[in-house]
């Protein structure tokens, strides 16, 4: 008997099945891996067997823990089943920690609830749990609250919490999705040392992070299991086509680059840009962006990539004129663009147009898709009668490959692919000469990403468009980079095209992020943890190279002078030692 | 719901009550001085001490008392998003001193400004509404400008600009739209408050002038008489409660309809 059993789960809402009869077991200590894309009711399953369902969902079959039935139990009984045998991590570890109380406290009750009641024991218990999980100073750390830790340490934190009753199982939803790649890498490579005995249901989109961290694999499609099997033999294989076309959706570091672009004229220049914003009430400065230059091309691609807070959206977004500029010169078509975006000219605008991370939250929610869709038009080509811009409209859905169905529903109708599509539409429909894409594909899932991507990639063979496409993800970027711009701490750290990025990477942190990608394949799985610690803040840049404290190249130089882009092979590289060191 | 259905009767009622009784608002019944509500002598709530109709009474100060709440909830509707809507959108220095401005006619005390105005001018109908009206909006503003500061920020907004869209339309077609949820909820729940001033208004006297009437002003007289004639008092301040409770189950029930479409 397996140490937890799901037999013929079924979880509705309605008339909606969430969950059709799902059945699986995790024997003791066995690491599990869940995939699905979203919606296809992994964290329902997840929160099925925490018993946190809400009262909405009808629940049917049967989920036993040990031969204990967690189906239709009692709040009581699954109360001390919590904690004490299963535990769960979230994806989000800044809603799941209570910003009022200090992250000790929060670990304590756990311990005072499910374990023991002797105070001084569980202070002492909790202290040992933060370091176990990599927390530095846990004395210190005890007493801090949640908003004082970034991303990364608040999932060490969610990771203590879940682990500290000492549970039989761990259940992870997500547990990297919100957090940056090398991050991501450190957390996973946590969750494996530390669970030793306790069984690992790790829930997730990303093939790459399982295949590096599981040894058996469910695959699950709109509720049911599709197919189940160890690690490799279902990445070697995949029986279903459901299984095959997550694979092959999943980012890579081995697929292949863009095609070569004929050079065409400079569109966007952009010289010397600086953002600053003023913190504390004008207090002090924080420098999010300081020297960025960029250079694209019509029919180019240039990626820009960096972790968060890397100041990549405030360059992108200074340049295109929706945050003011401390310092620099933005150039579109030999034409200067100053000041803020409503104050320039209207038909410059239409040349520059951005695609957003968050589709939902880019599209009106109170306007129809068609409304939507033609707004451009009614600015742009005022002269156009409604047939015509009708026709244009319906044009332009069927460009980003969906059908005019679409045209009367309200935003929030759709799925995160199709108003991603829209977004992409409204900025297309002016047929502007740039493209600038935030994190664009960062929400979706890895089919909708990968169409997606083809779509932008197919716009610009067809239109000459030149694409500025921001990521925190190298591997995302790489089908469509011809030319990638790495950024730490609002400065350049690489700029070199994509074959030399990928192929030959000069600088050290861009070598730590190409480890950090989680590659879908178990014999080779990247994630690897080259990069410790995470990027420190903005408000305190390290002196000398801003890289040094997590750079495993350092040396005595890059403590105190800050190096400067220069040109190094094909690349523009900031670094000391980018001549010497063979990376 | 139930509050809503309530609510339309009454003011169907009220519109059509005078117009079937047989009892003019105005006419004395010498015959019949604070009678107590009977059927035979056809004053169904009674009459007052000069001998008018109460029930025909009643409905005209329900008429008015909606009018006073409907015309004052526009008055602070209109001024109060559009003025929230720029600040908060606008930002910066603008917002400052718009809002700065909100605080101080906040700080100012509303009962004293509302007896300086009916002094200065002649009291009259409209300049309560007015008055009233000038008083709620400064709520309705901050409300807005709280909604359109976060608004602002949302990237469809963003989207807009970069699109070409201009600032006054940005606020009409993008903005507005977005705060119809709040503002309508917001609106249901002054109704209730306008109404309780004007009568509190009526009841102080500063309010509606004989012969016109209102539900405060009723139940001012009716106070006059509690003794004698307790229906003077009660069926008019039942009818006041009963409207008051109605809009504010009605602006909670509007707020948990919105919301529940927002969560889904």
């Amino acid at each position: 008997m397996s140490l937890l059993d799901v037999n013929g789960l079924s979880i509705r809402y309605g008339d909606t099945d969430v969950v059709a009869s799902l059945s699986f077991g995790v024997d003791a200590g066995e690491s599990v891996g869940l995939v699905g894309n979203s919606g296809s009711g992994k964290t329902q399953t997840a929160l099925a067997i925490m018993g946190l369902l809400p009262d909405n969902a009808a629940v049917s079959g049967s989920i036993a823990l040990d031969g204990a039935e967690i189906v239709g139990a009692g709040e009581r009984q699954l109360d001390s089943l919590r904690a004490e045998r299963i535990g769960m991590v979230f994806q989000d570890p800044a809603q799941a920690l209570n910003p009022y109380v200090s992250i000790g406290r929060q670990l304590r009750r756990i311990l005072l609830r499910h374990g023991t009641s002797d105070g001084r024991e569980a202070d002492q218990r909790v202290m040992h749990m933060l370091d176990r999980v990599g927390l530095a100073d846990p004395a210190r750390q005890f007493r801090a609250y949640p908003h004082q830790l970034s991303g990364g340490m608040r999932q060490r934190v969610m990771i203590a919490s879940a682990l500290i009753a000492g549970p039989d199982l761990l259940i992870a939803d997500e547990p990297t999705t919100a957090l940056d790649v090398t991050v991501q890498a450190q957390i996973l490579d946590l969750l494996e040392r530390i669970r030793e005995e306790t069984a690992l249901l790790l829930i997730t989109h990303d093939l790459g992070i399982i295949a590096g961290h599981c040894e058996r694999l469910l695959v699950i499609e709109d509720g049911r299991l599709v197919e189940a099997g160890p690690t490799r033999k279902l990445f070697s294989e995949p029986q279903s086509p459901h299984t095959r076309k997550l694979i092959e959706a999943a980012p890579r570091l081995d697929g292949s680059l863009p095609p070569p672009t004929a050079a065409g004229d400079i569109v966007l220049q952009a010289d010397d840009v600086s953002v600053s914003y003023t913190e504390r009430q004008g207090r002090q400065q924080l420098h999010a962006v300081q020297d960025l230059d960029l250079e694209l091309r019509s029919g180019e691609t240039v990626a820009v990539v960096g972790e968060s807070g890397s100041g990549k959206s405030s360059f992108v977004r200074a340049v295109l004129g929706l945050i003011p500029m401390r310092a620099g010169r933005v150039t579109f078509c030999g034409r200067e663009l100053a000041g803020p975006v409503q104050a320039r000219a209207v038909g410059l605008r239409r040349d520059l147009q951005l695609v957003f991370q968050d589709p939902a939250g880019s599209l009106n929610p109170q306007l129809r898709i068609e409304r939507v869709i033609a707004e451009p038009l009614a600015i742009h080509e005022p002269a156009l009668d409604a047939k015509g811009r009708r026709e244009r409209v319906a044009a332009a859905l069927h460009r980003v490959g969906l059908d005019e169905s679409l045209l009367r529903r309200f935003p929030h109708q759709l799925s995160g692919g199709q108003a991603q599509r829209v977004a992409i539409a409204r900025a297309l429909i002016v047929n502007p000469k740039v493209l600038v894409c935030d994190e664009a594909v960062a929400a979706l899932d890895g089919s909708v990403r990968r169409q997606v991507l083809e779509l932008l990639q197919r716009e610009q063979q067809a239109t000459g468009l030149g694409i500025v496409f921001i990521s925190h993800d190298l591997a995302v970027v790489r089908s469509i980079s011809h030319r990638v711009m790495v950024l730490y701490l609002g400065r350049l750290v690489e700029l070199a095209n994509g074959a030399d990025i990928f192929g030959n990477p000069r600088h050290p942190y861009t070598r730590a992020l190409l480890d950090a990608v989680p590659v879908p394949d178990p014999l080779a799985p990247g994630g690897k943890l080259s990069l410790g610690g995470e990027m420190p803040s903005i408000l305190t840049p390290p002196p000398g190279c801003a890289f040094h404290p997590r750079c495993r190249y350092v040396k005595s130089r890059c403590r105190v002078e800050r190096p400067r882009a220069r040109r190094v092979g094909d690349a523009h590289v900031a670094c000391h030692r980018a001549e010497e060191l063979e990376l | 719901m139930i509050s809503g259905a309530i609510l339309s009767a009454i003011a169907l009622l009220a519109v059509i009550g005078p117009w079937i009784s047989p009892n003019e608002y105005v006419a004395a019944d010498f015959g019949n001085i604070l009678r107590s509500p009977t059927f035979s002598a056809g004053h169904v709530f009674g009459t007052d001490d000069l001998g008018r109709d109460l029930f025909v009474r009643t409905m005209m100060g329900v008429q008015v008392t909606f009018a006073v709440a409907i015309v004052a909830s526009i008055v602070s509707l209109f001024i109060g998003v559009l003025y929230g809507a720029t600040a908060g959108f606008v930002g910066g220095r603008v917002d400052a001193v718009m809002m700065r401005l909100v605080d101080t006619l906040y700080a100012m005390p509303f009962i004293f400004f509302v007896i300086l105005l009916l002094v200065v001018f002649e009291r009259n109908f409209l300049l309560i509404f007015v008055a009233i009206g000038a008083i709620n909006w400064l709520d309705m503003a901050r409300i807005v400008r709280g909604q359109t500061l976060s608004l602002r920020e949302r990237e469809f907004v963003q989207a807009a600009q970069l699109i070409g869209v201009s600032t006054p339309r940005i606020i009409l077609r993008h903005i507005a739209p977005n705060l119809v949820g709040v503002v309508i909820v917001y609106v249901t729940l002054t109704i209730p408050q306008a109404i309780l001033i004007e009568s509190f208004l009526s009841f102080l006297g500063l309010g509606i002038q004989e012969p016109q009437t209102s539900l405060g002003k009723l139940v001012n007289d009716g106070t006059d008489q509690m003794e004698g004639a307790s229906w003077m008092l009660l069926i008019p301040a039942t009818l006041l409660a009963a409207i008051l409770l109605c809009f504010n189950f009605l602006g909670d029930g509007m707020r948990d309809l919105l919301d529940s479409r927002q969560s889904r």
